[in-house]
């Protein structure tokens, strides 16, 4: 049977605001990856849709869905930029 | 804030400043900064906040980073634009919280031999950070009402793995 582990979740912007806090503890199983991060956090009721179009960063890098998400890793949900 | 005095840049090569910060920023402060015997082009870009966007009126603009983040994309951006323009110093700063018309949310500096690496070096900064760089804004309206403002969503495998882990940044 899988190991489960909780990651805190870094939230911004619109999320931080639908959310009402900066971070987020999800918890994930061993394996998981950057997708089932999504998935998870889509069942919070601050996100819903809201999570189209979001970037995933781990350890401060973005990455791609198929992405590993291991106990310990900086997690950050990156709503669209918009820098300038 | 770590700018350098003017002296010092006669030695400098690469980037000068690339970080997210709640200072005020201005122009004509660092165009004093950049710029060796060896860089006839020397090029200071400003945003500025505008009171105005699409149609409504804007009196404020909230802006939020990532910062630990931000700072590394933005040095990253500015490395790769050095690395194909040929500019030889840059300087990008990028301010948060709240701003209003006409305060400075950007500066980006670049100093080059010719005019050509200068523009390009300036143009790719800020087409990069406007793709990339872990930053938000939310505008506040005359009206009392705001928004978040929608953007790009930033590519997988962007910035930071090498940077993070030659610094051994956990």
């Amino acid at each position: 049977m899988k190991g489960r582990f909780e990651v805190p979740v870094r939230l911004f912007g619109r999320h931080r605001e639908a959310a009402g806090e900066p971070v987020l503890p999800v918890e994930l199983a061993d394996g998981a990856t950057v997708a089932d991060l999504k998935t998870a956090l889509a069942q919070h009721p601050a996100f819903g849709t809201s999570l189209d179009g979001a970037a995933v960063a781990v350890n401060r890098t973005y990455r791609s869905d198929e992405s590993l998400v291991v106990e310990g890793d900086e997690v950050a949900i990156i709503p669209p930029v918009a820098g300038g | 804030m770590n700018i350098e005095s003017p002296g010092a840049a006669k030695s400098l090569a690469g980037v000068l400043l690339a970080e997210v910060t709640d200072e005020e920023l201005r122009g004509g402060d660092l165009l004093r900064q950049l710029g060796s015997l060896s860089d006839g082009a020397v090029l200071v870009f400003e945003g500025r906040v505008r009171d105005h966007n699409t149609g409504r009126a804007v009196v404020c603009l909230h802006y939020d980073a990532y910062r630990e983040m931000a700072d590394d994309v933005l040095r990253e951006i500015a490395s790769e634009a050095l690395r194909t323009t040929g500019a030889s110093v840059i300087a990008v700063r990028h301010r948060v919280g709240s701003l209003e018309p006409p305060d400075v949310s950007l500066l980006v500096g670049v100093a080059a031999a010719h005019r050509g690496p200068a523009y390009a070096a300036s143009t790719y900064v800020i087409e990069e950070l406007k793709r990339r760089l872990p930053l938000w804004k939310r505008e506040e309206y005359s009206d009392g009402s705001s928004r978040w403002l929608g953007g790009h969503t930033p590519p997988a495998g962007g910035r930071g793995a090498e940077r993070a882990s030659e610094r051994g940044v956990e």
